[in-house]
């Protein structure tokens, strides 16, 4: 993990996620815009699985769990496209706002994330 | 006189399902994690974690479900969580010692930001408001609203 990396990547799943709940709020169904925003959260989700891989390889390894890591990470990819897939089948405001709970989960979990790689002393 | 369980996977609704997935993704992630990591260190914490991660699983299913008896199997997981959370919340706070290792109901759910403790309570409320009800009402109502 790249410490700026992670801290970009959760700034953009917050801001994602709280445009989507926004609109979804105030009424607009899954739009270009929401749905652009969660994709990007999963690119950057895609290029932190990279980065996670090669990292030991340049002496760049978890202070904590690296099974833990893993699970979060993994898990946190699957949300994006889960919630993608209901903006598409479910065309109503409230798929905007379940766009936007995934997107803002993605930002707890690369923080918990965050947390194992360089915080935790386990 | 008929009665009818209206959709509980409609308008807010919908978010409440999405939140109740979401965690229960999250306590089955944690779960697997503690098991195959070293479940002998908290086995009481960890066999918990377990178990609320299937309720939590069953709870999403039931609320996605239609018809009365999910109906019920909604209001029975949902009503267990908020035990959950409640008991698990105290005596994670008056007896650390049996609960060393986190679960998702430890200190009433303050690890997951409360929405452990929060999310049984708007269950609720979702599933009174959608309660079984003779069928010309709810067809009145729906009519009203539009839904």
């Amino acid at each position: 993990m790249i410490e700026w990396f992670a801290f970009t990547q959760i700034a953009v799943a917050l801001v994602a996620g709280l445009l989507a709940v926004a609109l979804g709020l105030v009424g607009r169904p899954p739009a270009d815009l929401t749905m652009g925003a969660t994709a990007l959260v999963e690119v950057l989700l895609v290029a932190q699985i990279v980065v996670s891989l090669l990292a030991p390889a340049f002496g760049n390894t978890a202070s904590g769990s690296t099974l833990e890591f893993w699970v979060y990470l993994v898990s946190a990819a699957l949300l994006p496209p889960l919630a993608i897939v209901w903006g598409l089948v479910d065309r109503t405001r409230w798929s905007t706002a379940v766009l936007g709970v995934a997107c803002l989960a993605v930002a707890v979990m690369v923080y918990r994330m965050y947390q194992i790689w360089f915080v935790q002393v386990a | 006189m008929t009665t009818t369980t209206p959709s509980r996977s409609t308008g807010v609704g919908r978010v409440l399902i999405a939140v109740y997935g979401l965690l229960a993704l999250a306590a089955t992630g944690r779960s697997v994690f503690q098991l195959l990591d070293d479940f002998d260190k908290a086995p009481v914490a960890y066999s918990l974690s377990a178990l609320a991660a299937v309720v939590y699983i069953v709870a999403t299913v039931a609320l996605i479900v239609p018809g009365e008896t999910w109906y019920r199997v909604a209001w029975v997981t949902i009503s267990f969580e908020l035990l959950g959370v409640l008991v698990v919340g105290l005596l994670s706070i008056f007896d650390p010692v049996l609960f060393p290792a986190k679960t998702v109901w430890s200190r009433f759910g303050a690890g997951y930001g409360y929405v452990p403790l929060v999310l049984p309570i708007l269950g609720m409320l979702w599933l009174y408001r959608r309660r079984p009800r003779p069928a010309a009402q709810v067809a009145a109502e729906a009519q009203s609203t539009g839904a």
